[in-house]
Parts: C-alpha cells; structure tokens; sequence
C-alpha cells in the first residue's frame, strides 16, 4: 500500500459569526493557503479534490455545489463530496490514492452554522420516527451522557471543569481560536449550569469557517521539497444510533478505529480529539488509551472554536502542524459524527 | 495499480410513486438483503458500508447514515455516505469500489437510495439560496432551455423526446422494478400529455419514485461466493465543473466529455458504439438521450437524434445499442439511486442476469450519472471478462 503524507494545512479563524461572507468566501482563503503552502497555483496542480459539508447547515439542497466555484474547475476536475465532516473526504481521498487514480488530493471542509439554531438542526440526524419528532436537541442528548457518567463515578465535574481550563489556555497560544483564556477550574464551577450538568463552556461555541488540506504520496511530496507528515494509519467505525444500546460512558467504536490505525504501536506525543463536549474529551482519552505523557487538545481542541465539518479534518491538521513544527513526533488525530460520538475516525500520524 | 474489484450482487426494491409500507431504513435493507442473497453472502461477511442520496432535504433526515448503521448492518464497521447531487449514485458505486480497488477491503455493501415520497423534490430543490438568484424552477424549468438550444443547434426533428420516451417505456414494460408499466404507450399519447417546461411534456420526464438500490463489491479473491458470473469493473472516472462560466457550454458540457475519454481510456475503448453491447445512461429528460449520445461520442455532435429515431438505442427495434434496457431514469427515479441503478443494471447486463431486458450475449456495459446543472459525472464501464 502507498505511503501517504499530509503536506499542508490551513484552518480559518474561528468566527462566532461570519457575517454576510458566503460560503466560497469561506473556503477561498484558506485554499489560497494550502496552495502557497505547497507553492501550487490551484486545484487543477492536484489530482483530486474531496469536501466535507452539509445542506442543513446553510438550509439549501445541493449547498456545496458553490464549493466548487471556489476551486476553479475550469477545466473539468476529479472531485467528490461527503454529507460528513472533511475528515471522511481526507479519508475517501486516501483511498483514492492507494487505489492509484491519484497522487494528490485537496481536502477541504466548511459551514456556517451561525444563522440557524446548530443543536435544533442536529435533532433532525435522529431517527426520524421516533426521535426526531421529540426535537431532542445535541447538547441535551449530550447533557444525559454526562449525567451518565456523573452517576456511575466515571468523572466529577471538576474533571469536565479541568478539561476546559486546559483547553482554554491551550488556546491562548492558537491565534484561529474562538474562546480562549486563563481560568481556574474553581472559577468554572462556579458558573451556573446551562443545561443540567453542563454549564456553557463545557460545550463547544458554534462556529463559522473553513479548513484545508493537501495530501499526497511521500514520493509526490519528496518531489514538491516540503516538510510532510505521514499518515501510517486511518480507520474510522460506526455504532448503532439506538443511545439505548450503547455504554455511552464507553466509545467502542473509537476503541476498534484506534486498534485498526496502529494507535498502541508507539508513543503518542499529541493527540488532537473532536469532542464537542468536556465530557467526551474524557471518554475518548480513555477509549484511546492516552497517558500523562500525551499533549491533549494543544490546540484548545473544539471547546475552543467548532468549525462544524471542518473540525475533524482540523484536528488531523493540527497534529500535522505540530510535527512538521518539531514539537510532536508521532500523533492521533480523532473526528466525530452523530449524537453521543456515535461514528469515530481515528488517524496516525509520524514525523517522515 | 489498482486492485481488480467486481459487482458479485446486485438488489433493488420496486420502485413506486409512495412505499408506505416501509420505512425509510426498511426501503434500504429490502435493497440491501437482495444484494446480499444475490451475492450469496450475509452481513457479517461485509466489512465496510457505503452509502449515498441526494439532498438531505428530500426526507428532512440530516445525515442519515448515523441513523441507517443498524439497518444495514453497519455497527463497528466503517461507513461512509457520499452526495454529488443526481450523480450521487454512480459516484457512491465508484467510491465503494475504491475501498476494494485500493486494496484496503474485501467486500463492500454500498446503498443508495431516495424515499421522495417522505417530502417533496420540486420544494426541496427550490430553497432560496443566501446570496443567489432564486430560480424556483426545479430539475424541468433548469434544463428545458438546454434541451431548445440542442434542438435549435442540431435542427432534430421535433419528435425525438417523444420517440425517447416510448422507447424507454417500453424498456421498462420489460423490467419488472420500473415504476412505469406502460407497454401501449404510444407516441400519439406522449405527445398529447402536459406540457410542463416547453419543450418537456409530462410523459417526456421521469417519474417521482420511492426506492432504493444496492450491491456488493468484492475483490478479485472474494467473487466466488455468488452462483452467478462477476461483473468486472473495468474502468472508473468522475468530473466536475461549475454551474456557471464563460463559454460553458451547458448542452455539451465539457466534465461530460472529459469523464467518458477518460473511462474509455481505462477500458481500451475507441468506438463506444461499437465496442459496448449496451449502456444505462441518466436520462431524466427524454431529450437528453441524444444529447448524451454526442457528450459520450456515440454519435458526432448534432447526430445523436439519428440514432435514437432510427432505433439504434431500442432493444424492441433490434438496435444495435441499446441505451436503458431496464427503462432507465424515465421509467423509475428514486433520485438519489438512480445512478446507482444504471451501475448496477449494466453489471445485470453483463452477468446475464437482466431478465426481460437482456441485451442478448451482453459483454461490456456502461453506467452513467450526472447531476447539478448538468456539471457532476461520474460513469463505470464493466465486463464479463476478467481484465
């Protein structure tokens, strides 16, 4: 199988609100980066281009057809699109690259989220007979997780608490982030809650923006003479969609994408998790095995700024920075889908 | 470079105005559990799913696959869902045929499917989008001034869409699936329906349909579990281009010819005509056949319409390519499986398997798709011989 390496990334800054920028205004900065980056003049210099969105978010059908306005797809080009965070286009791009059609791909991911209401879009992922209708909102689904997990002794508020004081000191020092600052965890319980047992700041901001991503085989990459980061693994797992069904103080699925990527076959200096709530960040710490000696979230994570089917993508992104950077030398990147973590994509990455 | 992968089942459901009797995930696994009897295998000998529709909106079901993994089998496996817009079924075939062809699985389930009767297309396509003009004019309005321009061009005969849409019907008389049985159809009749966007009468566009359609992918060294012969994918090609551009030119889009040298490249074609026995092309509108036959070099450009009116496309006239032998998107349109259909009904074609409307000894078969405004393709070419 080829060898696979992540050679630029860039993410957008995370905005509470875009304003009247379109989505094309979104994706075209951050392109314009990636393609600096690698010193390419725009999507025609790659093989292939995957993205990440979804209609709901801009409340039209077919919402990322003005994606491709922003590619320059004159001539025709190789490209494709997923329902799904960029993650999963990053992943259907791997495929394409092992299979041999393409050497090179540009990822990209974008939504703005701020003029709906984003956890009452979300409600309508449920099942739509016997869920949806109840209007069962993201963050309320997410509240009953950590309700959960409170009752069973699998964590205290404090440790939810000292989850986002990392986060938003980790944020300080990314310049992309939307909430960051220096707070104590005491500071933070004494906040009242939001939705019982989560207070604001243990769910992430809605977000608007976008991110970018250039892969491409090590070979292609020796050739374009950039610093790269390989991709030694990548498996991504879904769970049944019945809450019901689930340990939801547990991610299995997370657990089998870690095993299937190779996450256990060395140190992990970073790891970059899209958990949307402080709760989850615990969960897939646990889910991925990560010790003391593991870098979580240095970003600020998605507490810090969710930039909705972009994130995942962005999480790979942000362990490739740190290793290209120096800082880290081997790292897991995760994204999440669904209600309660529901589907998992996990991803290694090592210094070339 | 890449893996040999092949069709080794293929299911659909019976495409109908409104299957109320099922639920949208029951409309998937009815697809899905004939595509795995047909392949002889179960759910568990899957190892990874993918999925795709178009719009969301269409069942107001925000992405669906989180709520479709249990009734497809999906839990603890990977699964993926694609959306290219009306080409999302042949691109969700291509990209679970890249799972296996890439070599990092060995039998893939993939399901696409639309349950319009759960909301209304014309609506949902019709959304106004922030910033844009707002069209309202649904898939029909948008192409219908394409479809005049091709006519003023190429000077065809005003009744090629009518003769189009006998013949597909006709075809779908065959098929025991298509939503549309008409087989008294007449050209008198089609021609005295409704006009709805002049120049397309009711009877020159597809129907509305509920239904789903799936198959499964192996790799070379998993293809013996079915009792019938493979389907080898020979080659594999997809393209895009904006809605809108400078000299674009929308009747003979470019990503449409672009896609198709290149499948042909990847299959050792030259002549399409004559090297393929037959093709299940997205014809949603009855004029676009002609119009694809130019866009896919069936025929040079402003000639297409000869071969649709001297029933070179017809399977009932003995043509000598029979273009949507199953009835095509004219007979059935769940929209976001009826890419998906003309994969899998070329792959029928080419196992013997297509029944009533088997082309006769059928070795190499095209499927196609497109979508947006006539910008999204993505098309497969497969055989029965092992390349």
């Amino acid at each position: 199988m080829r060898d696979i390496a992540v050679v630029a990334y860039h993410q957008s800054d995370c905005l509470a609100s875009a304003g009247a920028s379109n989505e094309v205004e979104l994706i075209m900065p951050v392109l314009r980066q990636v393609f600096d980056q690698v010193g390419l003049h725009n999507a025609q210099d790659v093989d292939f281009v995957c993205s990440g969105s979804c209609d709901y978010l801009q409340g039209a059908a077919f919402a990322f057809v003005a994606g491709v306005d922003a590619l320059g797809a004159v001539p025709p080009i190789r490209e494709s699109h997923v329902e799904m965070d960029a993650a999963w286009a990053l992943y259907e791009s791997i495929l394409k690259i092992r299979m041999g059609h393409a050497d090179s791909a540009l990822i990209y991911g974008f939504a703005k989220s701020s003029p709906g209401e984003l956890p009452i879009v979300l409600s309508q992922q449920l099942d739509p007979y016997y869920l949806a209708p109840l209007w069962v909102d993201t963050v309320s689904l997410a509240a009953l997780q950590a309700r959960l997990m409170l009752d069973k002794g699998a964590i205290t508020e404090a440790d939810m608490a000292a989850v986002v004081a990392r986060s938003r000191r980790n944020a300080l020092g990314n310049p992309r982030a939307q909430l960051a600052g220096e707070v104590s965890v005491e500071e933070l319980l004494a906040e009242e809650t939001y939705v019982s047992p989560l207070r604001r700041h243990d769910c992430c901001p809605v977000s608007d923006g976008a991110a970018a991503m250039i892969i491409a085989t090590v070979e292609q990459a020796e050739r374009w003479g950039k610093p790269y980061a390989r991709i030694t693994g990548i498996d991504h797992r879904i769970e049944s969609h019945n809450l019901g069904l689930r340990d939801l103080c547990d991610s299995v699925s997370t657990r089998r994408a870690a095993a299937a990527a190779g996450v256990a076959d060395g140190a992990v200096d970073v790891a970059e998790l899209y958990a949307p709530f402080s709760h989850q960040e615990i969960i897939l710490s646990r889910a991925l095995a990560l010790g003391e000696s593991t870098a979580i979230n240095p970003s600020g994570g998605v507490l810090a700024g969710n930039l909705m089917m972009a994130s995942g993508l962005s999480r790979v992104g942000e362990v490739f920075r740190r290793i290209v950077e120096g800082e880290a030398g081997r790292g897991v990147a995760h994204a999440t889908s669904g209600p309660c973590l529901q589907h998992n994509l996990v991803a290694v990455l090592e210094a070339a | 470079m890449a893996q040999l992968a092949a069709v080794i089942g293929t299911g659909q459901t019976k495409y109908k105005t409104k299957r109320g009797d099922v639920s949208i995930a029951g409309l998937l696994r009815e697809a899905a559990v004939a595509a795995l009897e047909d392949a002889g295998l179960g759910f568990d000998d899957i190892d990874a799913v993918v999925i795709g529709k178009a719009p969301d909106m269409f069942e107001g079901v925000v992405m669906p696959e989180c709520y479709l993994s249990d009734a497809l089998g999906a839990n603890g496996k990977p699964m993926l869902r694609v959306h290219t817009a009306g080409s999302v079924g042949g691109s969700t075939a291509l990209v679970a045929a890249s799972h296996v062809q890439s070599g990092t699985f060995r039998r893939v389930l993939t399901v696409t499917f639309e349950k319009q009767s759960e909301s209304n297309a014309m609506w949902a396509l019709s959304t106004p989008q922030p910033f844009s003009v707002h069209l309202n004019a649904g898939a029909g309005g948008y192409f219908a001034p394409i479809i005049r321009e091709y006519m003023r061009r190429s000077k065809a005969p005003y009744d090629v869409g009518i003769k189009v849409a006998v013949k597909d019907r006709l075809h779908g008389a065959r098929n025991p699936l298509a939503h549309l049985h008409k087989p008294d159809i007449t050209m008198a009749e089609v021609e005295e329906s409704m006009m709805l966007w002049d120049p397309i009468r009711l009877l020159e566009a597809c129907p509305s349909s509920d239904g789903a359609c799936a198959m499964v992918i192996a790799a070379e060294d998993a293809v013996d579990s079915s009792a019938k012969p493979p389907a080898w994918i020979r080659g594999g090609a997809m393209r895009s281009e904006p809605t809108l551009y400078a000299g674009r030119d929308e009747v003979n889009p470019r990503a449409g010819r672009d896609c198709a040298a290149d499948v042909y490249r990847q299959a050792g074609i030259s002549d399409p005509r004559r090297q393929l026995n037959c093709a299940e092309i997205y014809v949603p509108f009855s004029w676009y056949e002609p119009m694809w036959l130019e866009n896919l070099g069936f025929a040079e450009e402003g000639q297409g319409w000869r071969l649709t009116m001297d029933g070179a496309t017809s399977l009932d006239e003995g043509g000598d390519i029979p273009w949507n032998p199953s009835g095509g998107v004219l007979s059935s349109n769940p929209i976001g499986a009826s890419g998906m259909i003309r994969f899998a009904e070329a792959a029928r074609q080419v196992r013997g398997d297509a029944g009533a409307h088997q082309v006769a000894g059928a070795k190499l078969a095209m499927g196609h798709a497109y979508g947006g405004g006539a910008q999204f393709f993505a098309m497969w070419i497969v055989g029965a011989d092992k390349p």
